[in-house]
């Protein structure tokens, strides 16, 4: 069954360059799929207009049987309580605590007034400090986000999504900021997630070798047209050339 | 090349001088302004101060009089501060560009603050002394119009350092505009804003000075008396107030904002 | 079974602030200013006061004041020399106030003076700081007279504490190697000063003497009207409390404020170019 299916999305900033050209793609409940293109290739751009973050210009978005281009602003508001999204820069309220930033991830179920009060119920304290657990930060749950590790912030970004009972989680370039170390800790609890929970994926990726080893699908974009798309087994040097542009293999896995 | 752009930079900085030269001659012929004799009275005038300003027995049974006009000055300070921070919050969401609802707004408020900074607290003292009288409620509303437009524009800035990112994530949640505003970005500018805060109770003691003088009001009005008296030794006491308490203004708010910058 | 990590309220509820000390300093700062707001409006003196007609008269006031400018008591060219005549104190209490302000500033510094040189130059600083600048005119006033004398010399003294505080941070930025450098070509600490940190810093001080000319530039509209120091201040002052005309007010206030806006765009400009850019 498909969750997400894009027809024919076009994306300008300005009217005299396309961003975004004709990008047709379906993803699958549970599926895990990685977006790998140089950088500039449009990655972000395309993963924003998911959830309207960005607005497109051309074509049709349909997740879960909802056309995403025609809601208005209280369905959007709906749509995105189902998409989580977790960013390169974590984009956590620094000053504030650990529990406070995941349970930031409920505001979409709450009226304004409900949210202003920052009244949540124990239910929702409860589930945030067992998804803390879940990955391995619970120890954290009182300390201020900019006391942590990038990793460890990482985590807390996956929380927040988490705790929106998403059906698709939406990742930019979620390990560019980390160490190798950290990094494979967050693909692990992001795989993990996909399998236990049956939670979509989407992830922007800069590393091929990244991509491979944890999608089920990879998608490549360049210059803003889908390039390759298909299991990473099929990725082979030509089609890493069509994607990156480039013949120099470092250059990409650096 | 190098030399070029060294004897460019010269004949800058000759420029300049000569320019600097030129406006302080202007200003001091329009405003007859004579440096010598300025100069002159620098230690006449520290001569008269060390041999007049002087605290006397006679001068301390003033002291309590002197310090209800001074508790009556603090508490308006604060008072026009605090509400002041409060219109200036609206004001700062409304004109920061991280989290302005739309263009119009975003004018309006960056003008509003900029009105009300510019004129002259002066211009407020004397036309709210017209109909308000002389009494604190003038100084409160002088000091506060101009506490608006200053901690708006601080407001702004410190809305606008805020991390965009966050409010991005939230978006992405499903959070609405006041969910957004109240728990991503004010939580993030909140320490630097009571900051300024605090900065400007201690300003608007100094300025409550000036304002009482105008209007009537508070230690200024109190000073103004003395002065007017010839009663220096009741001013040196009043000055001593002043000076006391915005120091103790200005360590308090030095030591919180250490705890929570 | 209850996980150990989890704080819990009285009540059972679940805690999730993180009680940092930078938190409860916020809190309690806030909930200290409000509580003295309350105070002081039960403190205040409202000796004569009628709030609704007093609102509704200042209302037609500022109407008559922004809408119906005009000059009654002097002619425009008396208006814009007045403007001049305070732009004129502005200018000089800037100017020699930076100079002062630059010597005391080198002596402030603490990576170019003795540990206790720089903090005795900051305590005088703060002391004068704390005196209002219209009791710093009104004192010279007494000594000097009333004139511009007495005007500038008292603004100078807020000038140099700003100025002061900002230049020395500048120099205190001043990369050390500078230093190293000149110091190792056997240059003396004027030396260094001339070729090191001026050049470097320079744009940077001048841009704060901007600032600082903005702000004098109200300074001296209210020593005009506070402390007899002339200029449209003075203006302002006379028609509003010896004239009671309110349509002088308003076009002296205009005045004014054109000047002010115009200066504080400079200034904003100025702050966007060249300040940002020094403080990394
Ligand atoms: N807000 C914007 N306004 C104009 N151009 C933009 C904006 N955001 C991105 N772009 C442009 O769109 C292109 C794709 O950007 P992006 O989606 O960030 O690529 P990627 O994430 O693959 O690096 C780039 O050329 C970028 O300059
Ligand atoms: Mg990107």
């Amino acid at each position: 069954m498909s969750l997400l299916k894009v027809e024919g999305l076009g994306k300008s900033y300005t009217a005299d360059k396309k961003i975004l050209k004709n990008i047709d793609f379906e993803i699958k409940a549970g599926e895990f799929v990685s977006i790998i293109g140089p950088s500039g290739a449009g990655k972000s751009t395309m993963l924003r207009c998911m959830n309207r973050m960005i607005e497109f210009n051309e074509g049709k978005i349909i997740f879960n049987n909802q056309d995403v281009g025609s809601l208005n602003k209280k369905e959007l508001r709906k749509l995105r309580t189902n998409i989580g999204m977790v960013f390169q820069h974590y984009n956590l309220v620094p000053r504030l605590s650990v529990i406070e930033n995941v349970l930031h991830g409920r505001y979409g179920y709450k009226t304004t007034l409900q949210g202003l009060l920052g009244r949540y119920t124990e239910e929702e304290k409860e589930r945030a400090f067992y998804l803390l657990e879940k990955l391995g930060i619970h120890e954290h749950a009182y300390k201020r986000c900019d006391q942590l590790s990038g990793g460890q912030q990482q985590r807390v970004g996956i929380c927040r999504a988490l705790i929106q009972e998403p059906k698709l989680i939406l990742c930019d370039e979620p390990i560019a900021s980390l160490d190798p170390n950290s990094s494979k800790v967050i693909m692990d609890h992001l795989k993990s997630i996909s399998l236990e929970m049956g939670i979509t994926c989407l992830v922007n990726l800069h590393q091929v070798e990244v991509a491979q080893h944890y999608s089920d699908r990879i998608i490549g974009l360049n210059n803003g047209e889908i390039v390759f798309d298909g299991n990473g087994r099929n990725l082979g040097e030509e089609q890493i050339h069509k994607i990156y542009g480039t013949k120099s293999r470092e250059l990409i896995t650096a | 090349m190098n030399e070029q752009t060294m004897r460019k930079s010269r004949w800058q900085t000759g420029m300049f001088l000569l320019i600097i030269i030129v406006l302080s001659y202007l200003s001091s012929a329009i405003t007859a302004f004579n440096f010598v004799q300025g100069l002159a009275t620098i230690p006449k005038a520290l001569g008269w101060i060390f041999s007049n300003l002087m605290v006397t027995q006679e001068s301390l049974e003033k002291l309590p009089k002197i310090l209800e006009k001074l508790a009556e000055t603090i508490f308006m300070s604060i008072a026009a501060t605090t509400l002041a921070a409060v219109v200036s919050l609206f004001l700062g969401v409304m004109g920061s560009k991280t989290t302005k609802v739309n263009n119009f707004l975003s004018v309006f408020a960056r003008f509003i603050a900029s009105v009300s900074r510019n004129i002259p607290v002066v211009a407020w003292s004397l036309v709210l002394l017209i109909s308000f009288g002389q009494n604190s409620v003038t100084g409160f509303l002088a000091l506060f119009v101009g506490t608006v437009g200053f901690l708006t524009r601080a407001f702004i800035e410190s809305i606008d350092e805020a991390s965009q990112s966050s409010v991005e994530a939230l978006t992405a949640t499903g959070a609405t505009y006041f969910q957004i505003v109240s728990k991503a970005v004010i939580p993030q500018a909140l320490p630097q804003m009571i900051s300024w805060v605090l900065f400007m109770v201690e300003t608007n003691i100094r300025n409550a000075t000036l304002v009482g003088i105008l209007t009537g009001t508070g230690i200024g009005y109190t000073f103004d008396m003395y002065y007017k008296m010839l009663n220096y030794n009741a001013v040196a006491l009043v000055t001593l107030c002043i000076v006391i308490t915005v120091i103790v203004v200005d360590l308090i708010s030095n030591h919180i904002r250490k705890v929570i910058l | 079974m209850e996980a150990a990590y989890i704080k819990r309220k009285a009540d059972g509820r679940i805690h999730i602030k993180s009680g940092s000390k930078g938190d409860q300093a916020v809190r309690w700062t806030i909930i200290t200013l409000a509580v003295l707001t309350v105070v002081a409006f039960l403190f205040f003196n409202y000796a004569g006061l009628e709030l609704g007609p007093a609102i509704k008269e200042t209302a037609y006031n500022v109407k008559v004041m922004f809408l119906e400018p005009a000059l009654n008591h002097f002619d425009l060219g008396e208006a814009i020399y007045q403007v001049g005549v305070t732009l004129g104190l502005a200018f000089l209490a800037t100017i020699i106030g930076a100079i002062i302000a630059f010597f005391l500033a080198l002596m402030a510094a603490a990576n170019l003076a003795p540990v206790w040189v720089s903090r005795t130059v900051r305590v005088f600083v703060a002391i004068i700081r704390a005196v209002p600048t219209v009791l710093w005119v009104l004192i010279f006033a007494i000594a000097a007279g009333l004139g511009s004398e007495a005007a500038v010399l008292g603004m100078l003294f807020h000038s140099i504490a700003y100025l002061v505080k900002a230049f020395s941070e500048a120099f205190e930025e001043v990369d050390k190697g500078i230093f190293e450098a000149l110091q190792s070509t056997g240059a003396n600490w004027w030396h260094i000063i001339r070729s090191g940190v001026l050049p470097s810093t320079f744009t940077y001080l001048l841009s704060w003497v901007f600032l600082r000319f903005e702000i004098n530039f109200g300074v001296a509209v209210a020593m005009g009207a506070a402390a007899g120091a002339g200029g449209i201040g003075f203006e302002l002052f006379m028609a509003s409390g010896f004239y009671f005309d309110l349509r002088e007010v308003g076009f002296i206030t205009y005045a004014i404020l054109i000047i002010a806006v115009l200066l504080e765009v400079l200034s904003t400009r100025l702050k966007k170019r060249y300040l940002p850019a020094a403080s990394n």
